[in-house]
């Protein structure tokens, strides 16, 4: 099978899924005790407008028929108005899921960047002073919740030492770069403006850490495991024999690899980020997809749910197959068979 | 002679149990960590247990208030300091560990059994309609981070820490079902398979005598190793609000309370956190040692 046609099952599977995850987050919403319409409209609201707002929202039908419409909607992008914010779903998605895309992926550049450093240098030396510290951080950047490591972060940070940043996207200060992509960073790097870039960087350093730790703790455990596996092998005796220097060894031969294990976990880990943006975000008053998500769960806000845990299972099947895809090209074994599952 | 006989057929019975007990304590005491994870595990659970005669101030599980004694930082009568309505910190910490502990158990012993069915039936059958169909829906419910799927449901309904232990479930079974699937369906074409079906064993025997007992190390190092995960994913429905009510101690609620009155009053947040994170190290600790002893080597 080739690696196009592999990529091409897993778009039209990952189809698939996202279609059955919108029936159950649909019919969720849907079965919840309360009516809908006094959800939307507040209990102050006259039967007549709850009865138009039923009327227009498809309501008074049966939930198949319900979700018909929303899906018909949903095709052409429509996912219907926020109670909260009293505009267009897709329009608060669009202004609010770049900041959280640009808060995950900076998290996912120090999940790689860091585990595999420190993965590489405690498998170097197995028992040694970085391999015990990173195996005692380990356990505790697992055994805790992003939200302690955001609170804690920001209690040392902004509170004792004064280094970055409190709250938000950007400083009051610093004017919003002009609109190109919604992606803070790209856009003032775009106008030229290298001031907001460094701003926006700022606020980015603490949420994306304190989402970043545990995943960090675990794909450089993954890394050193699966290194020191492969470091046990012939061919790794046979290039220190041949007087290869050990860096090079454990760079250019080792860790390729070693490194399918790393990859998925952090594809995983991606996922966790997303969850547990939802908490983060709030902590850090981060205006991002998962802070909107997070109040319209508060508030019982139904088409705001539907959408943003569409947009989150979307995000999360997208890394799924980016990640897929780099598993494929590091190991040809998974290329050749048509997928590791 | 034949009374005997069956007393020593007992006697060596018990020895070679008692033999392998000590093997297996040996197989989990090697690594010394694991041992200290078993002990803060038993400590935390007799904590849980006798939290009345333990906790200094009981009474400050609940609705309390001593403003007199209020916002004082860790001291002689209080060790780890007081909160705005004048209860001890420490007290109201153990007083938490019994619905943690809960929410980890709970969570497991519903979520794991269904998975762990799901996932036989799937990996046997595999190929056939229902195996199809059972990990189409076990992807449909991994295609959504597990907190923000527990949000959600938790959300909908009022909260409550059993509504909360019930969201996180909604989604959590579906892990069981793919690590037990891909066990299952690995040992599927094995020879003593094989032979059972060739002498007419029952699907049920099949399934839960010679497929289960083959996946049991997996299943139960990742039982234990979720039981932090489950406790951790607790702390963080309650502290948005979602799970045990005010007045009634829990975990997650100390800490949005308490980081509300940061840095000033830092013991209200710091000590919370510590003790989830010392609940999850202890189970993550006894996991890896269950892993070890059982020798199951991925979860």
């Amino acid at each position: 099978m080739s690696t196009l046609k592999y990529i091409i099952n897993r778009i039209l599977w990952s189809v698939f899924v996202l279609v059955g995850l919108s029936m159950l987050i649909f019919f969720i919403a849907r079965i919840i005790p309360g009516d809908p319409a006094v959800l939307a409209l507040g209990t102050t609201a006259s039967e007549s407008a709850l009865e138009l707002y039923r009327e227009e929202n498809h309501l008074n039908e049966s939930i198949p028929v319900q979700y018909y419409y929303w899906f018909k909607d949903a095709l052409t992008g429509d996912l219907g108005d926020s109670a909260q914010t009293k505009r267009p779903v897709a329009q608060d998605i669009g202004e609010y899921l770049p900041a959280t895309l640009e808060l995950i992926f900076f998290a996912a550049i120090f999940e790689i960047i860091f585990g595999i450093l420190f993965g590489v240098l405690s498998a170097r030396r197995s028992g040694g002073l970085i391999d015990n510290t990173v195996r005692v951080t380990s356990y505790l950047g697992i055994a805790t919740p992003s939200f302690v490591w955001a609170i804690l972060f920001m209690l040392l940070f902004c509170y004792v030492w004064r280094l970055l940043p409190t709250i938000g996207r950007l400083s009051s200060s610093v004017p919003v770069p002009v609109h190109i992509t919604g992606f803070y960073i790209l856009d003032a790097l775009l106008s030229g403006n290298s001031a907001a870039a460094w701003d926006t960087f700022k606020h980015l350093i603490m949420p994306s850490v304190a989402l970043s730790l545990a995943g960090i703790a675990q794909s450089a455990r993954i890394t050193r495991t699966s290194m020191l596996e492969n470091m046990g092998k012939d061919f790794v005796g046979a290039e220190i024999s041949a007087g290869i220097p050990m860096r090079r060894v454990l760079l250019s031969y080792v860790l390729r690899p070693s490194a399918t294990p790393t990859v998925s976990i952090i594809s995983l880990d991606i996922a966790a980020m997303l969850g547990n943006a939802f908490l983060v975000e709030q902590i850090f008053s981060y205006p991002g997809i998962s802070k909107y998500g997070m109040s319209s769960i508060l508030t019982k806000d139904l088409n705001s749910i539907v959408g943003v845990v569409m947009i989150i299972g979307i995000t999360f099947l997208l890394v799924n197959i980016v990640v897929d895809i780099i598993a494929a090209y590091l190991d040809p074994r998974i290329r050749l068979q048509g997928g590791a599952k | 002679m034949a009374r005997e006989l069956a007393e020593q057929k007992i006697e060596t019975a018990a020895a070679a149990r008692w033999d392998s007990v000590k093997r297996n304590w040996y197989k989990f005491s090697r690594n010394k960590i694991s041992v200290v994870g078993l002990a803060l595990v038993v400590l935390i659970v007799l904590a849980a247990i006798f939290e009345r005669q333990l906790a200094p101030y009981p009474q400050h599980a609940g609705a309390f208030t001593n403003f007199a004694a209020a916002k004082l930082a860790p001291c002689k009568e209080y060790w780890l300091g007081t909160d705005q309505n004048g209860r001890d910190v420490l007290s109201r910490i153990i007083f938490s560990f019994r619905g943690a502990l809960i929410m980890g158990v709970g969570v497991i012993s519903i979520a794991a059994p269904v998975g762990v069915i799901m996932g036989l039936v799937a990996g046997y059958l595999k190929g056939r309609l229902i195996s199809t169909v059972i990990m189409r829906v076990v992807d449909i419910f991994l295609s959504l981070p597990s907190l923000v799927l527990a949000l959600a449901v938790g959300a909908m309904f009022s909260p409550t820490l059993f509504h909360s232990m019930m969201a996180i479930t909604f989604s959590w079974w579906a892990w069981y079902a793919r690590l037990v699937y891909g066990a299952a369906s690995s040992v599927r074409g094995e020879y003593y398979i094989q032979s059972a079906e060739l002498i007419g064993a029952g699907r049920i025997h099949i399934l839960f005598r010679e497929m289960l007992p083959n996946c049991a190390s997996t299943i139960l190092t990742k039982m234990t190793l979720d039981m932090g995960v489950a406790i951790l994913m607790g702390a963080a429905l309650s502290f948005v609000g979602l799970g045990e009510q005010p007045p009634n101690p829990a975990l997650g609620t100390m800490i949005s309370d308490g980081y509300k009155y940061l840095p000033d009053m830092w013991w209200l947040t710091v000590f919370p956190a510590l003790a989830i994170m010392l609940i999850v190290l202890a189970f993550n600790l006894l996991g890896d040692g269950v892993g070890d002893m059982l020798g199951s080597k991925e979860v």
